[in-house]
C-alpha cells in the first residue's frame, strides 16, 4: 500500500516537474534556418510539364527559433524563388527580426504571392507549453526524410 | 519513510529550482549581422544604361565605390514607394557625412510618365543626392529582368497604377548585389548594414 502511494506520488511529482520543466525551459532548436532547396533539374522537369512546388505559399516562421528563411538554388539555370532572383548555387537568407504577416510578390506561386508569418518567440509558459505540444505534434505527422 | 521523505524533498527541490536554471540558460542567440536578406555568394550587379534624372547617362558601374541602394518603382505610386523613399532619405540622414558614400538609385516601372525631370522632382521630394533612372520600355524591361523585378499594369477607371517589385537592393563598393531588404524595415535597419557594407 505504501509502495504504491509512494510510486504514484513520484509519478505525480515528475509529471509535475515536466510540466513546469517545458512551461520554463527555454526552447532550443537545432537551427534558426527554415531552409528550402530548388533542386538540380528542377527547370528541366518543369519543362517537360511536371508540376513542381518547392516552396509553399504559406511559411510560418517563429521569431528567436526558426526565423531565417534560407532559399537554396542547386538547379543549373537563374531562378525566381519566393522574393527574389538567385543564380545557379546562390543562397538566400532572410532574417526575420518582427512578428508579422510579410507579403511578397513570387512569380514561382500560381497566386503570384507568398505569405511569411512570423511568430512572436513563446515567452510566457503558456505560450512555451502550448509551442512545444505543436512542435510534437509536427514532429508526429512531419513526412520521414524532412526537417 | 525517512527515505521517501528525502526523494520528495529533492523532487519539490528540483521543481522550485527550475524556473530559475531555466532563466539562467536562456542566452539569446546572436542575433544575424545583417537584417536584409544575404545573397551567398554575391553575383555583380548587372550593368545598364538608362537616362538619368540628374541629366547624365545612368549607370550602375558610375557608382563602383560607392554603396548603391537600388529600387524600382513609379512617381505616382502612393503606397510602397513615398513610404521606401522616406525611408532610405532618413537612413541617409542618421548615416551622417558616411552618406556621401551611399547612392539612392530608383529606376522606374513607368516609362510613360516618368520622363527625367518628373523623376527627378519626385526624388528630390525626399533627397536631392537620389537619382533615378528612365529608358524606353524594352530598356527597363531588361533591366528589371536582369534584377528578378516584377512589374504589372494595373488599369483603373482614370488610368493606372502598377505593381511591383517592392524591395531594395544593397551593393557593395565593388558593384555587387549582397543583400535585399524587404518592404517595411526600418532606417535603423538600412543604416545597420549600409553601415557593415561602408566598413568593408
Amino acid at each position: 500500500m505504501r509502495a504504491r502511494s509512494a510510486v504514484l506520488s513520484t509519478a505525480a511529482a515528475l509529471g509535475c516537474a515536466a510540466l513546469v520543466w517545458s512551461a520554463f525551459a527555454p526552447i532550443h532548436s537545432a537551427s534558426r534556418n527554415q531552409v528550402f532547396v530548388i533542386p538540380k533539374g528542377t527547370w528541366a522537369r518543369r519543362m517537360s510539364g511536371e508540376k513542381l512546388e518547392i516552396l509553399p505559399d504559406h511559411i510560418r516562421l517563429t521569431l528567436g527559433l526558426r526565423d531565417i528563411l534560407v532559399l537554396r538554388n542547386r538547379d543549373e539555370v537563374p531562378q525566381i524563388f519566393g522574393p527574389t532572383l538567385m543564380m545557379p548555387g546562390q543562397s538566400f537568407e532572410l532574417p526575420f527580426a518582427q512578428a508579422s504577416e510579410y507579403q511578397f510578390v513570387c512569380t514561382a506561386h500560381a497566386s503570384g504571392q507568398m505569405t511569411i508569418v512570423v511568430d512572436p518567440y513563446p515567452a510566457s509558459p503558456w505560450a512555451r507549453i502550448r509551442w512545444r505540444a505543436h512542435a510534437l505534434l509536427d514532429r508526429l505527422h512531419e513526412p520521414a526524410g524532412q526537417s | 519513510m525517512r527515505q521517501a521523505r528525502r526523494i520528495t524533498r529533492a523532487v519539490a527541490l528540483l521543481v522550485a529550482a527550475l524556473p530559475l536554471l531555466c532563466a539562467w540558460a536562456a542566452a539569446a542567440a546572436p542575433a544575424p549581422a545583417f537584417r536584409a536578406g544575404r545573397f551567398d555568394p554575391p553575383r555583380q550587379a548587372p550593368d545598364f544604361t538608362l537616362q538619368g534624372s540628374d541629366g547624365r547617362e545612368l549607370s550602375m558601374s558610375r557608382f563602383r565605390g560607392k554603396v548603391v541602394l537600388l529600387a524600382f518603382g513609379y512617381s505616382s505610386c502612393t503606397a510602397v514607394c513615398p513610404i521606401t523613399l522616406a525611408t532610405l532619405a532618413a537612413a541617409r540622414r542618421e548615416l551622417g557625412p558616411a552618406a556621401a558614400d551611399v547612392q539612392v538609385v530608383y529606376v522606374t516601372v513607368d516609362p510613360e510618365r516618368d520622363v527625367p525631370a518628373r523623376l527627378g522632382a519626385f526624388l528630390h521630394n525626399f533627397d536631392s543626392s537620389f537619382i533615378g533612372g528612365t529608358g524606353t520600355p524594352q530598356q527597363l524591361a531588361a533591366v528589371r529582368k536582369d534584377y528578378g523585378i516584377s512589374a504589372q499594369k494595373i488599369p483603373l477607371r482614370d488610368g493606372y497604377s502598377y505593381s511591383h517589385s517592392s524591395f531594395t537592393y544593397l551593393i557593395d563598393r565593388g558593384g555587387r548585389i549582397r543583400a535585399l531588404m524587404p518592404y517595411g524595415h526600418s532606417p535603423g535597419d538600412y543604416v545597420n548594414d549600409l553601415q557593415l557594407l561602408l566598413k568593408e
